[in-house]
């Protein structure tokens, strides 16, 4: 700001100017644009001919909006950016983490660990299933969703539009065989993984040639293929009915339903729902830190770096003697196989699946968390999901919202609008994500982050 | 085994790579015509010609980013063992074949920090030792003691480069002339005993060109390696190269020590340009010779 401030009056003016200039042209093409969309409406009367009427109201409403909105703009809204870049520039030099930031990661998972534990005791057995469940169980899947995709976009800068087909095969795995064949949730927790990198792999080979746009295409018609299966092949994954009753997940053998040998009764507690969801928030939790931890290592071996540099310059990889198949093949692989646990963690938490629940917004709301979060850096993709699905939840508990846009209004119908809108801030303020930049995976003095205006985004 | 080229006469063990009846044709272009050389052992070899010639695409044969049209490119170890370069893939020929290369346009993961560059160039060693990453992620095997060597080596590298105290920052943040010095460390971290430089000097002031020089005799005296480089400053060629090649059109049109070429009118008419008293004389030369050959 003080920049604007210590400039003559002289500047100011003209900025005015321009303002008062480019917010008449605005208008003009809003009146232009807008003019036939909401100026003209047409209606059938009653003798069923279409009749036309214009609303000038509406129209002068919109033109003017887009007039002021742009006057705004110039005037206040860009001076103000530019002082903040300016901002920016002058704090790269003292761009030392702090021993908070540092921190910050062992507190958030003590306060994840303590989480349910809060939620029951602020709320009580019953009322802290919306807190565990639909707070904390659904962010933690696409926060170990987010690290899964991770590994391919991320690392290896090859972008897969259609990661949700791994989550779907792993889920898929878990009920038909849990279900078909009785076997147990800690035996197709891995199986599942390990079938999803299965599937990771017969797509990376015939997508090994491609880059970018085509890569992206390719993915995506995968995703779709393994959605279209599972609606068509009926026989096995009953079509769009689904699959109901999945067994759910046990400790150790015990189960958590209301039976005399049930987890509540051996415990001695009042027989409650809200004690399987603590346990599966754990699960999660647990299947959330095995990702990170696995990532964390992968970063620091010869494939981690191979990934990286692969994202950097293919050519240049292949000039030190990588093999660029098998180092692609294996990001697709390690990414498929946690999307298959993520997956079969969601079949023992629904006991229900159905294609409905592996569309490609799924895929795209995934990619966007990776995205927002900043390319490669956990902590950031934690707190986008934290933002995009903790705020999407947060959408249904809005009731307010009813008083003031009438009773018919559901917050969760606006969820995408918000996403969208959310997605739009976020790459304008900060266009590497959250965290832009990358920490290096070995030091000789001092281990110093790389901004991100040096690492590339991969071109497939 | 010696491998100074002044101890021992003559031989086929002093042979480091031998590329022969080499074409490589785009579309209707022959951007390579029948072209062949030698390259010897402990030796700097520079290839040299007008833009365009096809200096670059000899490169991408021989590192198998192109598969030639026709020909046969054969290297040549330490250890007696022999390689077609033409028939294996581009990674093998660095892995396998011990054969590194730098680009014309830099070629560095500029996000990665200057010392992960060079570990990167280690990877399939440490892979090995990571037991395929496997025994690594496990905490098994002898990974962190490979490991603890790989940084040792690229800090020699760096040394070399005289790059050391840049190892922490992103290599998209050094200067030009400090990026070709690593991308050329970064190429000598393959532990390669050939290694192609495309245009190591182009862009750089003369005392970049120096610290150029003096990396690649330490490169040479230290490492043992063979070099090959595309260079422009004839400076830079005939101070620091044993060898010769002149390429024009995709022709060999000379091939010699640094002595002879320069002399050589052919090279002279085609590449080195010439006194302005000199010229008629060179085309007289130049013309008398095509004339011999028409006639
Ligand atoms: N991939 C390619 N496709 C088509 N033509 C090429 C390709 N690579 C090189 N060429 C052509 O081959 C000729 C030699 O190029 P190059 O080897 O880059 O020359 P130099 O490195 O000697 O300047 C040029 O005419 C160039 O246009
Ligand atoms: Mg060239």
């Amino acid at each position: 700001m003080a920049a604007v401030q210590n400039s003559s009056t002289h500047p100011e003016d003209n900025l005015v100017q321009k303002g008062i200039k480019e917010g008449i042209f605005a208008g003009v093409i809003a009146f232009g644009l807008f003019l036939l969309y909401i100026g003209v409406v047409t209606e059938q009367n009653i003798h069923n001919e279409l009749v036309y009427r214009f609303r000038w109201f509406a129209l002068a409403v919109f033109v003017i909006i887009a007039a002021v909105g742009r006057f705004l703009v110039v005037t206040v809204g860009q001076p103000w950016l530019a002082a903040r870049k300016a901002d920016a520039k002058n704090k790269v030099a003292d761009s030392g983490e702090s021993a908070l930031k540092k921190a910050l990661p062992k507190l958030a998972l003590v306060f994840l660990l303590a989480y349910p534990m809060l939620a029951v005791g602020l709320a009580g057995p019953q009322g802290s299933l919306k807190y565990v469940d639909n707070f904390g169980i659904q962010i933690l899947i696409y926060v170990m969703l987010g690290w899964g995709l991770n590994i391919v976009v991320g690392l290896a800068g090859l972008l897969d539009l259609g990661y949700v087909a791994f989550y779907a095969v792993g889920a898929y795995s878990y009920a038909l065989l849990s279900t078909y064949f009785g076997l147990s949730f800690w035996v197709l927790l891995p199986l599942s993984g390990i079938l999803a990198a299965f599937w990771g792999m017969i797509l990376g080979f015939p997508v090994l040639r491609l880059r970018g746009d085509y890569l992206a295409i390719v993915t995506l018609a995968f995703g779709e293929i393994i959605r279209l299966v599972l609606i068509n092949w009926s026989d096995v994954t009953k079509g769009t009915f689904g699959i109901s009753s999945i067994p759910k997940a046990t400790l150790f053998g015990i189960k958590f339903d209301a039976s005399k040998d049930g987890f509540a009764a051996l415990m001695g507690l009042a027989p409650s729902s809200a004690y399987y969801k603590i346990f599966l928030f754990y699960l999660i939790l647990a299947l959330c830190l095995l990702t990170a931890y696995v990532t964390i290592r992968l970063r620091r071996m010869p494939i981690g770096r191979a990934w990286e540099a692969l994202r950097e310059d293919e050519i240049a990889c292949r000039a030190l003697g990588i093999n660029t198949v098998t180092t692609k093949l294996t990001a697709f692989a390690i990414g498929a196989m946690f999307g298959g646990f993520a997956g079969s963690f969601f079949a023992a938490r629904q006991g229900f699946v159905s294609p409905d629940s592996f569309i490609f917004m799924e895929s795209a709301i995934i990619l966007a968390i990776v995205v927002l979060g900043g390319m490669g850096s956990l902590g950031g993709i934690a707190v986008a999901a934290l933002v995009m699905i903790g705020g999407t939840e947060l959408l249904r508990e809005m009731e307010f919202l009813k008083v003031i846009f009438g009773p018919d209004f559901t917050p969760e119908l606006y969820r995408m609008l918000l996403f969208g809108a959310a997605m739009v801030l976020v790459m304008l303020f900060k266009p590497r994500g959250f965290v832009g930049s990358r920490e290096p995976t070995a030091f000789l003095r001092e281990r110093k982050a790389v901004s991100g205006s040096f690492t590339k985004e991969g071109h497939g | 085994m010696t491998m100074a080229p002044g101890n021992t006469t003559m031989s086929k063990d002093d042979i480091i790579l031998k590329v022969e009846h080499l074409s490589m044709k785009f579309g209707g272009l022959m951007a390579i015509n029948d072209f062949s050389f030698e390259a010897k052992r402990g030796e700097i070899t520079a290839l040299i010609g007008p833009n365009g010639a096809g200096k670059t695409t000899v490169f991408n044969c021989i590192t198998g980013f192109y598969k030639p049209t026709m020909g046969m490119i054969t290297l040549r170890q330490k250890s007696g063992k022999e390689f077609l370069l033409e028939r294996l893939p581009d990674f093998e020929i660095t892995k396998k074949a011990k054969v590194a290369r730098t680009f014309q346009n830099i070629r560095l993961f500029s996000g990665m920090t200057v010392l992960e560059n060079l570990l990167v160039a280690q990877h399939n060693k440490l892979m090995k030792a990571s037991g395929y990453t496997v025994m690594g992620l496990l905490g098994i095997g002898g990974y962190k003691a490979e490991s603890r060597r790989s940084i040792e080596l690229a800090e020699h590298w760096l040394e070399m480069a005289d790059l050391i105290d840049r190892a922490d920052d992103p290599a998209g943040d050094l200067s030009y002339g400090a990026q070709r010095r690593l991308e050329i460390a970064r190429a000598m971290c393959t532990e390669p005993e050939f290694l192609c430089l495309d245009e190591p000097a182009a862009g750089l002031n003369p005392a970049e060109s120096a610290t150029l020089n003096k990396l690649l005799r330490s490169i040479r005296a230290d490492a043992g390696t063979s070099i090959m480089l595309i260079e422009h400053d004839m400076s830079v060629v005939m101070e620091i190269s044993d060898h010769v090649v002149v390429l024009e059109y995709g022709r060999k049109i000379s091939d010699g020590t640094p002595e002879h070429v320069k002399n050589d009118p052919k090279v002279i008419a085609a590449y080195l340009g010439v006194d302005d008293d000199e010229v008629e004389d060179v085309i007289a030369t130049v013309e008398s010779l095509d004339g011999g050959a028409n006639g």
